[in-house]
């Protein structure tokens, strides 16, 4: 594996797998009475949030302290310049402190990779601008393994605001990686026009594409996109677009519908199509945080010479003496 | 001045003169003069193996002063000039205050004078203060020299105000309006060409049509007025085919490209180096051979290097949030030999009237371009086509933010000689 995770292009699909199966392993900590393994004791993790996200942050943050991590947050509403500190100030600030991962979320596409020049941690996107949110791609992949079993020849439609979804293109790349079909649907306005060369189908109508699908990804659209006249109305978005209680009967049985969240109930999902039991929204939910245990435990190197590895108990007394020896 | 210089032994490639060949050449007094003539302790220019040609002319720089002087000042940015061979160049008005009355225009020349690396031909603001809406004075300016306007940045939008001042500058002789050819509607918010890699990188495109669209409606207007146009720095193959068609039908155009856009193609963006993010911004392969090929067969007239100088915070900061622009002076010349002369796509000659015969007509350097003769100013350029370096930092220039960092070049500027005397010897800045 990379050192960093900043696009879904660092992962091989190898990768992929052992990511998907050392988060297996993870999840059965989240169902413990004590919810924490000592794999990370004595590292740093921090979370840079240059854009609000309390779910993604909460997820990673109780990722991290899981994992037995010293956490800090450091969050702020506005971009860097906003705040008068240049992201490469809080960079080198942070590097002074030691921190051995960096979770980056920032509304500038790339600010990730321009973060890695100045650091020497691992850095992890947490979503930047509309590049790439790849924990998010992995965490759904998850997700669909676990309910259908299998990841290659998954028919797959991603609706919507392709055009401005960091989560779109994350999730495009991994599942053509995983030899998943995917067609992205949406308004023209909202689709980018190479989007075939990413090695998806394009379509403008959701109805006929339903009918053919193993997963149903909603994306959120932003009501600003009205203004910015990419369509005519959230009316007319919904009635084209929309995830409809009337529309869901032409998934097939078994079908999963997905949403990164957080939903706009009632512009791209009915309400009751939200809560039905074959949408796994929350699902998705509780399975990042087990997903984003295991890329903290992968990049940090929790490989060889780690002080726990997964399957082992939460009794840090068995844990010390494998850091000994790993350190003799 | 009393100073003999005589260069011995160089290929003069002078096109104004339609001359290619092996000679002696003597500065005497600030001229050119018979070499017969020098005197016994004239200074001696061994120049086997070197070039000399009419000193360069840049017709679209930043100087950045007045206002930004911590990014660029007229004295260093005329060194780095004097560095790449260049004897004159055009700073564009967009400086604080802007450079849209002759006060500004003054001021700039002043510095420059004071500087006395290379002549400096300020260009007058189209509109008041860049903002597109009311005409700047040009006659006032025409009467403090300029001969070159442009609201270098943005395009004029408003196609009324464009065709008068396309049709106003006809009173005088040979100003040219000079268009910045970016339809403003479809640029909002882009940070690099529209394309697969703007899809890919998420970042927000300016479709090579936003330039298209406005070169089709400036050649329009032109025919419309009979006024004297000037596209700069061109970035796509679609605007070749539409300058070409108006040049066939007898329109008065003329075309720029940048070093970096014969250079560079959006792949380059890939690692988010603000350094390539320029407006227009690098386009693809086919783009960047349409522009080569237009060059060299001279639909594209000229080129301009948009030296582009930023701070160094500015550009070490998020994709988006950085400024557009690379700084060109140092390197324009090696860049145009390496990657078009050097394999065989131009020839050397035409290279020299692009980068100085024709751009000194443009801006009015009437010393400037050659033909290198006895009695005419002496503003040359000696370089050596063979010789390789690699573009490091420090620059002349007070700002760093060069696309061509870290590369390698063919053909390095020796020696130059303005009016007269040497601003650049054996590499270095003489003052």
């Amino acid at each position: 594996m990379n050192k960093h995770l900043l696009s879904i292009h660092d992962v091989t699909a190898d990768d992929i797998v052992r990511i998907l199966d050392t988060a297996e392993s993870f999840r059965e900590v989240g169902s413990r009475v004590i919810k924490k393994v000592p794999a990370l004791r004595g590292r740093t993790v921090v979370n840079l949030f240059y854009e609000n996200s309390t779910r993604t942050r909460i997820s990673f943050e109780l990722a991290a302290k899981r994992l037995s991590a010293d956490v800090i947050n450091f969050s702020t509403g506005g971009s860097s310049v906003a705040k008068g500190e240049s992201l490469k100030d809080t960079a080198l600030t942070l590097q002074a402190m030691g921190a051995d991962a960096i979770v980056i979320r920032h509304s500038s596409s790339g600010s990730p990779l321009t973060l890695t020049k100045w650091v020497r941690g691992s850095v992890l996107n947490a979503g930047d601008g509309t590049h790439e949110h790849p924990t998010q791609a992995l965490l759904d992949l998850y997700t669909m393994r676990e309910r259908l079993g299998r990841l290659e020849e998954l028919r797959v439609a991603i609706v919507g605001d392709v055009l401005h979804s960091r989560v779109a293109r994350s999730l495009s790349f991994a599942l053509v990686k995983m030899g998943a079909e995917v067609t992205l649907v949406g308004p023209p306005t909202l689709i980018p026009a190479d989007a075939p060369a990413w090695g998806v189908q394009v379509s403008y109508e959701l109805e006929s594409v339903l009918p053919k699908l193993d997963v149903c990804y909603m994306l959120r659209v932003q009501r600003e996109r009205q203004r910015q006249q990419y369509f005519p109305s959230v009316r007319e978005y919904s009635r084209l677009f929309g995830l409809s209680a009337g529309r869901v009967g032409m998934l097939p049985q078994g079908s999963l519908i997905m949403h990164p969240g957080p939903m706009n109930r009632g512009v791209e999902i009915d309400s009751d199509v939200a809560d039905l039991p074959q949408a796994v929204i929350e699902e998705q939910v509780t399975n990042g945080i087990a997903v984003r245990m295991a890329l903290l435990y992968l990049l940090l190197g929790g490989g060889a010479e780690a002080a726990w590895a997964p399957g082992e108990g939460t009794n840090e007394q068995e844990a010390v003496p494998a850091a000994r020896e790993g350190a003799a | 001045m009393n100073e003999h210089i005589l260069i011995r032994g160089a290929r003069v490639v002078d096109p104004a003169a339609g001359r290619d060949e092996v000679a002696d050449v003597l500065v005497a007094d600030g001229v050119v003069a018979p070499p017969e003539g020098a005197s016994a302790g004239a200074t001696v220019l061994e120049a086997g193996g070197l070039v000399l040609a009419p000193g360069l002319v840049d017709p679209h720089t930043h100087l950045r002063e007045p206002g930004r002087e911590d990014k660029e000042t007229v004295e260093t940015g005329c060194r780095a000039a004097a560095l790449g061979g260049f004897t004159a160049v055009s700073p564009m008005a967009n400086t604080d205050p802007v450079a849209d009355h002759a006060g500004v225009i003054h001021e700039v020349r002043d510095l420059g004078i004071r500087a006395g690396l290379c002549d400096v031909f300020p260009v007058g603001a189209i509109t008041k203060g860049l903002q597109g809406e009311a005409m700047a004075e040009i006659g006032e300016m025409v009467e403090a020299g300029v001969r070159m306007f442009s609201d270098d940045g943005t395009a004029v939008a408003d196609t009324r105000l464009f065709r008068n001042a396309l049709t106003y500058a006809r009173a005088f002789d040979d100003v040219v309006i000079a268009e910045h050819c970016e339809d403003p509607a479809l640029t909002e918010g882009g940070q690099m060409h529209e394309g697969y890699h703007s899809y890919s990188l998420g970042l927000a495109g300016r479709p090579r049509e936003s330039e298209e669209i406005v070169v089709a409606r400036d050649l329009a207007v032109a025919r419309l007025t009979g006024g004297r146009l000037h596209l700069l720095h061109l970035s796509s193959a679609g605007s070749i085919d539409l300058v070409r068609r108006a040049k066939a039908e007898g329109l008065r155009v003329t075309a720029e490209v940048t070093p970096h856009h014969i250079a560079f193609t959006d792949e380059h963006l890939l690692t988010y180096d603000t350094n390539f993010k320029v407006n227009p911004p690098l386009r693809t392969p086919e783009d960047r051979d349409a522009l080569r090929a237009a060059l060299a067969d001279g639909t594209i007239d000229v080129v301009g290097t948009d030296h582009a100088p930023h701070a160094v915070e500015e550009k070490e900061a998020e994709f988006d949030l950085a400024p557009p622009g690379t700084i060109g002076l140092e390197t324009a010349l090696a860049a145009v030999l390496t990657h078009l002369v050097g394999p065989g796509l131009m020839a050397l000659a035409r290279a020299v009237e692009a980068m100085s015969t024709v751009p000194a007509r443009l801006v009015g350097a009437a010393d400037h371009g050659g033909p290198i003769e006895p009695g005419r100013p002496a503003n040359l350029v000696l370089f050596d086509p063979d010789a390789e370096w690699v573009v490091e930092s420090p620059f002349a220039s007070k700002s760093r933010n060069s696309a061509f960092l870290g590369t390698t070049l063919r053909g390095r500027v020796i020696h130059t000689v303005y009016r007269g005397e040497l601003a650049v010897a054996d590499g270095k800045a003489q003052r």
